[in-house]
């Protein structure tokens, strides 16, 4: 063997290594041309918590410069807000657009991989379809960001996905950058009827459920063990140590164990959301949120003291029977206790485009059983919370000086069922105006249809 | 002795009078009696044995047995429809033995339009209670389309939680577009087909070398619908509402449209027929290829161009988000009154039932909802709510659980606390 056969094949080696080790399907998302823009005269909302009245931000370059009060540079766009609202941009921690898109048909329905309980191995961005018209109907709602997650038709759902609203060719186009995977997974009455029920297969049962997840950790934990023994090995020079084989299940789960993929747990039931927390620590993975949690107000307390979310809705119920015990009053007092969080999520492509009116309908609803609820606490719940559970709130969900330019211009207050968004700005460039027509996207499946019906 | 027998028998008289007797006097509110009295502000409402007997300025009652609301000047309205559910057909959707809404397949006759969903009503539901008190006094049973373009029949219910709740004519459900066309052989041509053949049937027996659609009780059903009956159809796209209409006519029926997302591109052929349209103004995607066309000024196109509507499609769980609705529906350009009237009278007149409910009037059955303020807007609840002139308790089972989880340290466990 030559010197530059050696050099050749060893290069190649670093080369597989190096892709082995990188992100698989990237983002290429980029932030869309913009130029500084100041909005003036705004009661700001950021986010915190704070409210701000006769207030400025300025957005330069895709983030922010200031929130409150500051000098523009004299090319800014200045925009009078006119005593008009701000929030930070919405974020939706639980859609499902582009994977169960519009229209609703058999050949676009790829959310639910139901051929086995367990499908860590799956991410939901390679079904994302992203001509679904509802990214634009969300962007007219002031959402930013969302999570798209698979469905909860198995144990185990595969890995969710964290996108800018910002149309584009792939849905690598839209991917959030450094945000972290999420990964699904159900608790309770899905999986026993896709398996149970109606297949006849494992789990037929909650304790079969519990055992099935639990199965899977001690097969991630091996996995996880060997793939340390193995980088210890090659850190320590050993040259000969065989990587174990790479399983595309065990290494979504390992991701959980390490920290670097966060869990998003659809679960409606108290008890079983309190089981589920004795196995994150018997395991060693913290949850980030309980989806749909609709009696999580029955252990508000506790989610608060384990630090974990909940992603909830102000009214939805009855629709199945761990979903019997809903009240309108579960948001607020899931964000009840010291360090609550809640959040409004939407699971639906008509929720989505209303978050702001939802976190209204719930905040009335604690307002009147005495709870202090003013709207700059109540917006955490569509902005901060989700951010901070979806892992990127070092980046956006509240609007501070240094994060992205993720902003909304409401009508009025957005607390209103009659306020809608007039802008909005994703990293600083203005992507919806409902005034102008030219700033309002169309999906290449909506273009063109009708024709000939006058508009 | 005289003194203690009045005594008597005026407790007695406490004691046996059901609610619905007691006066009720709603002082100075807001009234919107959706009627061509308009708005009236500063009005006093008094109801006696269930009606609205008086309403003006500085009403007064006098005894024992009465209830008075001071408004303070809030909106007043008629109780609002719940929209087409299955309120006291279903208790919990997934839970099969609890729901009574739809006929699956039976093997004789595929099509059972003397199916009637209003024997199953169960007033004494869960759901009952938790639509009323947001405001809701009416809905309109709706017999759910399953494995036959015939859904059955319907009618209205009060959520007085009475046994004698069901009111108004019987209601015909009948379900037309791409997702129905199944049932009919694949082709919505196929539905038109079929649903003539059975109207055929029903004003002549089938010969006898024809396999019939209908059993006998089909066809005198059907033949009375035929005398200008009230049928809901189901449907969304444009050209296919343009069938409706045709159809109805020639069939002889009242044709109602449900859904209705493509209606504006046909707003003035639905206002010339005088075909009201029940539509949820959320519905803005394109669903499916039968609603290409939705958008959320829908509701405010129809209204302009002189169609009755009203507002249906938040689900029977979930009804009460029919006020959101309305409220997005004045959002995007329908007049504020108008939204009112889709969810009180214009509902009312569509199913010919606007003597008992969706207006306040003298001499109806009063169904009141006071609110805290714009009955339209999101964050605004029902204070107290009147129904068939019953004072309505203002919990359910949702005020019993948040009750119940509202104290934080309780010392024993929470099935101890019996709000």
């Amino acid at each position: 063997m030559t010197w530059q056969m050696k050099l050749y094949l060893a290069t190649s080696c670093l080369t597989a290594s190096a892709l082995a080790l990188a992100e698989p399907f990237p983002s290429t998302y980029a932030p869309l041309a913009s130029q500084p823009t100041l909005i003036e005269n705004a009661v700001i909302l950021t986010g915190t918590g704070e409210r701000l009245e006769g207030a400025s931000l300025l957005m330069d370059g895709g983030k922010l410069s200031f929130v409150g009060a500051g000098d523009a540079p004299d090319d800014a766009l200045r925009i009078d807000a006119g005593g008009r609202w701000v929030t930070p941009g919405l974020i939706d921690i639980h859609s499902h657009l582009g994977v169960y898109p519009s229209p609703g048909t058999w050949a676009h329905s790829d959310g639910n991989e139901m051929i086995n309980p367990a499908t860590p191995n799956v991410w939901a961005e390679h079904s994302i379809w992203p001509q679904d018209p509802g990214f634009s109907r969300a962007l007219a709602g002031g959402v930013t960001a969302m999570q798209i997650l698979p469905g909860s038709g198995n144990l185990i759902g595969g890995r969710g996905v964290t996108v800018k609203n910002v149309y584009s060719t792939s849905y690598q186009g839209m991917k959030f950058p450094g945000a972290p995977h999420g990964m699904k997974m159900a608790c309770g009455e899905n999986p026993k009827r896709v398996y149970g029920r109606d297949k006849r297969t494992a789990p037929m049962t909650r304790m079969g459920n519990v055992a099935g997840y639990r199965a899977q950790w001690i097969a991630a934990q091996k996995y996880r063990d060997d793939w340390d023994e193995y980088e210890a090995k090659r850190a320590e020079g050993d040259e000969d140590a065989t990587a174990p084989t790479r399983d595309l299940k065990l290494e979504t789960l390992a991701g959980v164990l390490r920290g670097d993929i966060l869990v998003h747990m659809h679960c409606y039931r108290a008890d079983e959301m309190m089981t589920i927390l004795d196995m994150a620590d018997e395991f060693g993975y913290a949850v980030s949120t309980f989806h749909h949690g609709v009696e999580a107000y029955k252990i508000a307390q506790e989610l608060a003291e384990e630090g974990v979310c909940g992603a909830l809705w102000a009214d939805w119920w009855g629709f199945k029977m761990e979903a019997y015990d809903g009240i309108q009053e579960n948001i607020a007092l899931v964000d009840r206790p010291e360090g609550g969080c809640a959040i409004v999520h939407s699971d639906s492509s008509e929720g989505i485009q209303r978050l702001n009116q939802e976190a209204a309908k719930a905040m009335a609803r604690g307002q009147r059983m005495g709870l202090d609820i003013p709207p700059e606490r109540a917006i955490r719940w569509v902005t901060g919370n989700p951010a901070k559970a979806m892992g990127i709130l070092d980046q956006t969900g509240t609007l501070e000086a240094g994060k992205m330019a993720d902003v909304v211009l409401w009508s009025g207050n957005p607390f209103s069922v009659y306020t809608q968004a007039d802008q909005v700005w994703i990293d600083g460039a203005l992507v919806y105006d409902r005034a102008d027509p030219a700033m309002q996207p169309v999906s290449d499946f909506e273009l063109g249809q009708l024709q000939g019906v006058s508009q | 002795m005289k003194r203690i027998s009045k005594i008597l028998i005026c407790s007695f008289a406490v004691l046996a009078l059901p609610a619905a007797t007691a006066d009720i006097l709603i002082r100075g509110a807001t009234v919107h009696s959706m009627t061509s009295k308009g708005t009236l502000e500063n009005t006093d409402v008094l109801v006696r044995k269930g009606n609205i007997y008086r309403m003006g300025k500085r009403l007064s009652v006098s005894g024992p047995d009465h209830v008075v609301i001071d408004a303070e000047g809030r909106p007043l309205t008629p109780g609002l429809f719940a929209g087409m559910t299955s309120i006291g057909l279903t208790e919990v959707s997934a839970v099969d033995e609890s729901v009574d809404n739809a006929l699956e397949s039976i093997e004789i006759s595929p099509m059972r339009p003397e199916f009637d969903v209003t024997s199953a009503y169960n007033p004494h539901s869960s759901l009952v209670p938790v639509t009323r008190i947001e405001g809701h006094s009416f809905t309109l049973l709706s017999a759910s389309p399953s494995s036959s373009l015939f859904g059955g029949q319907g009618r209205m219910a009060a959520l007085d939680g009475t046994y004698d709740a069901l009111f108004g004519e019987p209601v015909l459900f009948i379900n037309i577009g791409g997702s129905a066309a199944g049932v009919a052989g694949g082709s919505r041509a196929g539905l038109w087909m079929l649903l003539q053949q059975a109207m055929d049937e029903a004003s002549r027996a089938p010969e006898d070398n024809v396999s019939p659609l209908l059993t006998s009780r089909g066809r005198a059903t059907l033949a009375r619908f035929a005398d200008a009956g009230t049928v809901v159809f189901s449907v969304h796209r444009a050209s296919d509402i343009l069938q409706v209409i045709r159809h109805a006519d020639k069939f002889g029926v009242k044709a109602v449209i449900s859904g209705g997302a493509e209606a504006w591109m046909v707003a003035e052929t639905l206002a010339k027929a005088d075909v009201p349209v029940l539509l949820n103004p959320l519905q803005n995607l394109p669903s499916s290829f039968d609603a290409l066309g939705s958008r959320l000024d829908n509701a405010a196109i129809l209204h302009a161009a002189g169609v009755k509507i009203a507002f249906s499609g938040a689900g029977s769980h979930n009804a009460r988000k029919l006020r959101q609705m309305a409220g997005n529906a004045v959002t995007h350009g329908l007049p504020h009154d108008a939204a009112l009237a889709a969810l009180t009278r214009n509902p009312a007149e569509i199913f010919g039932v606007e003597d008992h409910q969706g207006s306040i009037e003298k001499g109806r059955p009063a169904n009141l909802v006071l609110w805290s303020a714009d009955p339209l807007e999101v964050t605004t609840l029902a204070e107290r709510v009147v129904i068939n002139g019953i004072d309505i308790p203002m919990t359910s089972r949702q005020t019993e659980l948040r009750d119940r989880y509202a104290p934080e340290q309780p010392s024993m466990p929470r099935a101890y606390i019996k709000p």
